[in-house]
């Protein structure tokens, strides 16, 4: 389908930015609305164009990484766990993609690895350790995934993109807003769309996550791994719920 | 306590009675009624029926009854006092909504420190918090009220401002906005008790936002609006806005006992050795870019962040904020009447400020004047900064009035007078005239003063 070539400048690109840039916020970038999203930038009416960009580059960028936060991790109520479900599934899409888990938001360095863990307080770390291009952030909260961008875009040339489940964010270079589990499961059919355009394969057996270093040694030595055997089941979920917090309240999150 | 205590009258410190905490009389043989009766019919409505639709009734009250009818209809979890009577006595008729059930909790802090502090832990906790104070009681809280932003901590405080300088004083001078204005904040200035009604809701409403995630104050001219009465139109006290969805926020709630305990905000910024000068500055820019994320808000829940009346062809054009814009607003009848062409700009949101509609609005404009309840002038360097290289105009930092004095309207049409005629002012400084075209001879002594 023929389309109108974006002649407007790209305002948000991957970095390295610069020793201090100003925020997104500080250009004039403001957030997308409901069905909107941002592309580098620059409000885009339509975010299915966002989430072909976002495939696009997890498919061809070097060391493509999804980063999945708490609101994904833990097994706050069942709806989390469907969003957790629904991001491996994205994940299922990209060859040798790596998940590399941000659990909580406390600075940790040096105690931890950092390419082994991204934390918001030195994600350039991870970025620069492991080589990262391409990178999804998914199930933080958005203040802090807010820190982690701005960092990634000030110091690394990585490609940031924000799967939010509130309103967005302007320091990525591509992201959409309100991503329930419908919008991540759509958004794995259209990464399996554009995969299957593009002519990229998945491995027949369908390892397609490569392990980090401590993920690979915990694992027995394997490279790579299929996400779905990872898929989260009910049993266990909910201790979130034991205090008030219930699917209904959590709906939105991730 | 027992019932014959209760059924005593409570005072405050001052003796006036304290009666809607009181328990009611009950006559032997009759059921005891519930006083929060009434609070629990309340009904949640959205915020925008609450703003745009809901139909409303004049009253005649006063500012800090205003503010106490505002948290009346905003379902707010925690209240904290410390009065700093008599600048306000707000806090003490919220004590009233507390023994009326509209508000969950409610105690007297020690002072300010412990009060922003408490204020801090019950947003953290997830709650909707509010308090009030004034003057020296802002300052004293000051360590606390500038944490909040970057805390992403958000809560309405009410600051019925009041002189902070020494000698004591406790009339109106709001020099204290000049120190809220870099918190981090949002920043309202009420000109009048509707004002105060409506910016405390829309407070609670963009404070909460999850992009914004930031506090508001609501600041207004101690005494001019607290203690004196204008109509308010109101809701229906029997509507109120939804209870806060802290689970929606920019940052976790604080929930120390409930694993993964891990998740709550063991702040970075408590644990500089462990953490990069960096995350420090991206978390700056993160609180000032939520900052700017509220104008969408302002513009749905308030209608904008200044109002502009008569600004396209006016010869000149004062520009105000809280107490000063009402005195304008005189001002600017009795320049009518003398056949001047003058518009009024009340800036209702000074944090973030309107600079963009300033630019448009002013482009042309020749001649402003900032008439200001403070010494230090900031709305005129607000002004100035935000208009610099997209406006040719004369900017008259003045006239001010400090101290506890009110502002004659006879002061700001001088200066509207004579910024048209050239003639010079008996009232402002030439040090605080900016903009448009500055006679080298009319500023050398001041000049050789600094």
């Amino acid at each position: 389908m023929a389309t109108t070539q974006d002649t407007r400048e790209r305002i948000i690109v991957p970095g390295p930015a610069g020793f201090h840039p100003p925020s997104a916020a500080q250009l004039g970038v403001s957030l997308p609305d409901p069905g909107e999203g941002l592309y580098y930038g620059l409000l885009e009416p339509n975010e299915d164009k966002v989430i072909e960009e976002m495939a696009r580059k997890m498919l061809t960028s070097p060391n493509a990484t999804i980063f999945p936060g708490p609101l994904v991790l833990w097994a706050w109520n069942e709806h989390a766990i469907e969003k957790a479900r629904a991001v491996l599934e994205i994940a299922a899409q990209i060859p040798n993609v790596m998940i590399i888990p941000m659990p909580d938001y406390r600075p940790k360095y040096p105690k931890i690895d950092p390419e082994e863990v991204i934390n918001p307080n030195h994600p350039n770390l991870t970025i620069w350790g492991n080589k990262i291009e391409a990178c999804i952030f998914v199930g933080v909260h958005c203040h802090y995934a807010n820190l982690t961008l701005k960092m990634i875009r000030a110091g690394t040339n990585c490609l940031t993109m924000a799967i939010c489940a509130e309103q967005g964010h302007e320091d990525a270079m591509l992201t959409i807003r309100d991503s329930d589990v419908v919008k991540l499961k759509k958004t794995a059919q259209v990464f399996k769309r554009v995969r299957e355009e593009m002519g990229i394969k998945l491995p027949d057996n369908g390892e397609n996550v490569r392990f980090t270093g401590t993920q690979s040694r915990v694992h027995g030595g394997k490279t790579h791994t299929s996400p779905l055997t990872f898929a989260p089941v009910t049993v266990g979920a909910g201790s979130a719920g034991a205090f008030g917090h219930s699917a209904e309240q959590m709906k939105r999150e991730g | 306590m027992s019932e014959a205590l209760e059924a005593e009258q409570k005072t405050n410190p001052q003796g006036d009675p304290i009666t809607s905490v009181a328990a009611p009389k009950v006559e032997v043989g009759t059921a005891r009624k519930d006083p929060h009766a009434e609070a629990k019919r309340q009904k949640v409505v959205t915020p925008e029926y609450m703003f745009l639709e809901a139909p409303r009734t004049k009253e005649f009250i006063t500012g800090s009854e205003a503010a106490k009818e505002a948290v009346r209809r905003s379902s707010v979890d925690l209240a904290i006092a410390y009065p700093i009577t008599p600048q306000s006595e707000t806090m003490q008729l919220i004590g009233v909504l507390y023994g009326e059930g509209y508000v969950k909790e409610y105690y007297r802090g020690e002072e300010e420190v412990g009060v922003m502090a408490a204020i801090a832990g019950g947003s953290r906790a997830g709650v909707r918090c509010f308090t009030a104070t004034a003057g020296p009681g802002t300052l004293r809280g000051m360590e606390g009220i500038a944490s909040w932003p970057g805390h992403r901590l958000p809560a309405v405080a009410m600051f019925t401002c009041r002189v902070v300088n020494a000698p004591l004083a406790i009339q109106p001078d709001n020099i204290e906005v000049a120190y809220l204005l870099n918190c981090g904040m949002l920043i309202f200035h009420a000109e009048n008790q509707q004002d105060m009604f409506d910016f405390i809701m829309a407070g609670f409403t963009i404070s909460e936002k999850n992009d914004v995630t930031l506090p508001v104050g609501v600041c207004c001219d101690g005494f001019f609006v607290t203690h004196a009465r204008g109509y308010v139109r109101m809701q229906d006290r029997g509507i109120r806005l939804p209870p806060r969805e802290a689970w929606r926020g920019a940052v976790p709630v604080l929930d120390a006992e409930n694993p993964p305990a891990r998740l709550s905000r063991d702040a970075p910024v408590q644990k500089s050795n462990f953490m990069a000068y960096n995350i420090h500055a991206v978390w700056q820019q993160e609180v000032w870019a939520a900052v700017e994320r509220s104008r969408k808000y302002i513009n749905k829940y308030m209608g904008g962040l200044l109002t502009a009346e008569n600004v396209d062809d006016a010869e000149a054009v004062i520009i105000a904020s809280g107490s000063a814009a009402a005195q304008s607003r005189e001002a600017v009848r009795i320049c009518a009447e003398k056949g001047i062409k003058i518009g009024l700009i009340k800036v209702r949101s000074l944090r973030p400020f309107p600079t963009q509609e300033l630019r448009q609005l002013l482009a042309k404009t020749k001649l402003i004047v900032v008439p200001e309840f403070n010494y230090v002038g900031w709305l005129a360097k607000e002004v100035a900064t935000a208009i610099y290289g997209y406006s040719h105009a004369k900017i008259i930092g003045g006239p001010r009035v400090y101290g506890g004095q009110s502002m004659p309207v006879e002061l700001i049409v001088d200066e509207v007078e004579s910024g048209l005629t050239g003639k010079k002012s008996t009232n402002v400084a030439m040090s605080s005239i900016m903009g448009g075209a500055v006679s080298q001879d009319d500023v050398a002594h001041f000049m050789r003063s600094i």
